[in-house]
């Protein structure tokens, strides 16, 4: 497992039932682990966008990229490293109500992270927080003491410092048909 | 009963309703197939209802098992060129059609197939002979697709056979809810030209083109090597003008063999795991490797750390996800070969690499005095495989489509077999597919009606499939079976003899009387395991104008050589 980095994969296409499942068997076929995974719209009507995070080398992500780009309904896919992207995850933590009333340091927990309050009930509040990794799992180690009933944290979703050129490929489609 | 009068396709739709089920035959027609491979069931029965009635315009073919009926679609579109289609019910005749699937997939063959499902409100429900065959064939097919009304058909079909027969051809799966074939609407067909998400052909990049002549024009000693590609994109004449301008040496992979004549001076002969010694050494001695429409399978580089490191490597690929994927291409030209073949002719010089092609003929006759002699011309008293084919070639004048298993046969057969024109090569060379090559037989024979179709077979691979003997004899196609019985899996069993030091575990087989099988289906059949018959029997065979059945019994414990152990380099080929 040497020389393995941190790669984005992101593929723009057809909103189609059974995609999923055809870029999972690429993963699968090959033994790769998917470190996470998100699937979105995009910025263009009718396309979608998936958002997979792997750990490999970069030989072996090229030749992922050749494979997914190899579907009939994937309109496009790239590997960026994090260095060309920008990228966020979100967490949401649920934590009992009477926590934050009887610990007042819980409330500097939330204010020095600067994560938003998005629900409180009497038995319960919930707290979200969208940044790196760190910075929720910093949180996550910081409300732990105070009893988390849940936490989930998504996938990451990035965007690229580079031009994707989607509309491009679908415009030259258009005029070559 | 033939009529090409009122031919029902010619009835008008426009303005009335049609069922899913007559949708999708209409669908078949205007794709132009007039032969089907399947077999019936509850789920596709209002697709079969139709195709009684248009039985005069759409031949389908009973197989005697699902299997059966991807392969005869496989053989029938590896002879004709155009679209091999199968059609199963759902559940176990989905299931039943995965292993074809996946041949057709790794050999790039144009095929679609057509499955039944359970009606769409049952989906999930673990309804009888419900299986989720969208999910388990999405790895082995390039596209599948479930239709869950009737509406859907005609666009889906369209775009079906336009997936399949274009770029690097390969199956697809639509599966069909029976209440979409039950469904009415009012049907329209337009075929498919264009998909926005796909590029089935790279366009070709004129300095590719330039650099590659470049490159050939300069080589000492180049060599090709090609493979299917040249086949499918039917850049046969292309090829041939490649080869005899640049002068260069050519050697095929399975899939590439008769796209050039066996007897053209300038092929080489096979390279890979059973190729031929010359090919397989002077891949780690060229200066050029040129590859054309071939993959680099571990079983022509074996071990890729070493093979043709020395070599500057041109790649005419048309599957961007080849490039690289196993040998790095310092000249990759993307596209068809039909195209980059022709653009690049009027760039190469006329050559004549008369010294560096007699270094092939030097390996040629090492080979030949020590493997090929005593193969065809045997002192022993057993009969060889060699011996069989070559009884074959002589009969046929190599002028058949040979359809072959996988395993020993297959090898010797590639080997010897001659051939003096394309699309007459049929056999499973990417998934090895033992049981394929007599379904498949049935398809070639479909596929090419005016060619002689021998399939010869091992006596494993053949009880796989024997069943078909059934559809054989009840379409009454014309394909002459010869079966190489050995008594053994022989190429488990070489394997077991070398590298496990002769534990046979598993690979002897009992056999049953095949002649007796052969006349139990009303088949002429004959079994010969004389050299002094040997003759005769083929020429008995090919005289035939009916299906017949040979068993030739061979010796039992033959080896194929050259062999390139798994995992060593090409220049580790051994000859004994």
């Amino acid at each position: 497992m040497k020389n393995n980095n941190t790669y984005t994969i992101s593929i723009y296409s057809e909103n189609n039932v059974g995609l999923l499942n055809r870029i999972s068997a690429i993963f699968l076929k090959r033994h790769i682990n998917i470190e996470s995974f998100s699937t979105s719209p995009s910025e263009i009507k009718n396309v979608f966008r998936f958002v997979i995070i792997v750990e490999l080398e970069e030989e072996k992500v090229k030749k992922l990229i050749q494979q997914i780009e190899k579907q009939v309904d994937v309109i496009k896919a790239y590997y960026h490293t994090d260095e060309e992207t920008i990228f966020q995850e979100s967490a949401l933590f649920k934590v009992q109500s009477r926590s934050l009333f009887e610990e007042r340091h819980i409330q500097n927990v939330i204010k020095d992270s600067h994560a938003n309050i998005v629900v409180v009930t009497p038995e319960f509040f919930v707290i979200e927080k969208t940044g790196f990794r760190e910075e929720t799992e910093k949180l996550r180690k910081d409300l732990a003491p105070f009893g988390l009933l849940q936490f989930v944290r998504s996938g990451r979703i990035s965007v690229t410092k580079s031009k994707m050129g989607i509309s491009d490929i679908l415009n030259t489609f258009k005029k070559d048909n | 009963m033939k009529t090409t009068k009122n031919k029902i396709s010619d009835n008008p739709t426009e303005g009335i309703k049609i069922s899913g089920a007559e949708a999708v035959i209409r669908c078949l027609l205007a794709e132009g197939v007039d032969l089907i491979y399947g077999y019936p069931g509850g789920a596709i029965m209002p697709i079969y209802d139709e195709l009684y009635k248009f039985q005069d315009e759409l031949q389908h073919v009973l197989t005697r098992h699902e299997q059966g009926a991807t392969h005869a679609a496989q053989g029938f579109a590896r002879t004709s060129g155009k679209v091999g289609v199968a059609m199963a019910t759902s559940g176990p005749g989905a299931t039943n059609l995965v292993t074809g699937i996946a041949d057709a997939q790794i050999d790039s063959t144009p095929m679609v197939c057509i499955t039944g499902q359970v009606a769409s409100h049952l989906l999930g429900s673990d309804a009888f002979q419900e299986t989720d065959i969208i999910g388990i064939s999405t790895p082995v097919t390039k596209w599948n697709c479930q239709i869950t009304k009737a509406s859907e058909i005609p666009s889906v079909m369209a775009k079906a056979f336009y997936i399949a027969r274009s770029g690097r051809p390969g199956p697809v799966l639509i599966d069909i809810t029976k209440d979409a074939q039950f469904d009415t609407f009012y049907f329209s067909y337009e075929k498919c030209t264009g998909i926005r998400s796909y590029k089935p052909v790279p366009e070709i990049e004129p300095t590719s083109i330039i650099e590659a002549a470049e490159a050939i024009n300069n080589a000492k000693k180049p060599f090709i090597i090609w493979g299917q590609g040249v086949i499918l994109g039917n850049a046969e004449q292309e090829f041939k003008d490649f080869v005899e301008k640049s002068g260069i040496p050519a050697a095929w992979t399975i899939l590439g063999l008769s796209a050039l004549p066996t007897a053209h001076p300038l092929n080489v002969g096979m390279v890979g795991m059973h190729g031929n010694y010359g090919p397989n050494m002077l891949t780690n001695e060229c200066d050029l490797l040129i590859a054309i429409g071939m993959r680099f399978d571990d079983r022509v580089t074996g071990d890729l750390n070493t093979y043709a490191k020395q070599a500057k490597v041109i790649h005419f690929e048309i599957d961007s996800a080849e490039l690289n994927k196993n040998v790095e291409a310092d000249i990759p030209v993307m596209g068809s070969c039909k195209d980059s073949l022709a653009a690049i002719l009027s760039l190469i010089k006329n050559k004549n690499h008369e010294k560096w092609i007699n270094r092939f003929d030097e390996y040629m006759k090492i080979e030949v005095e020590k493997v090929i002699d005593k193969d065809l011309n045997p002192t022993k008293e057993g009969l060889t495989m060699g011996e069989a084919i070559m009884a074959i070639n002589k009969y046929t004048k190599g002028d058949a489509v040979i359809v072959t298993d996988v395993g020993q046969h297959q090898m010797v057969t590639c080997r010897y077999a001659e051939f003096v024109r394309s699309k007459s090569n049929v056999t499973s060379g990417g998934l090895g597919t033992m049981g394929f090559a007599l379904p498949a037989a049935i398809g070639a024979k479909m596929g090419a009606p005016d060619r002689e179709v021998v399939a010869v077979i091992g006596d494993g691979g053949y009880q796989m499939t024997i069943q078909e003997l059934g559809t054989i004899f009840q379409t009454q196609t014309a394909v002459k079976i010869v079966v190489l019985n050995n008594d053994f899996l022989g190429m488990v069993r070489q394997w077991q003899q070398l590298f496990f030091e002769k534990r046979y575990a598993s690979t002897e087989m009992v056999n049953p009387d095949f002649v007796a099988i052969a006349k139990g289906y009303y088949l002429d059949a004959k079994k010969v395991d004389k050299r002094e018959d040997l003759d005769a029997a083929v020429a008995e065979m090919i005289a035939s104008d009916k299906p017949y059945f040979l068993e030739i019994c061979v010796e039992k414990e033959a080896n194929v050589f050259p062999m390139i152990p798994t995992g060593a380099s090409v220049s580790e080929i051994r000859l004994t």
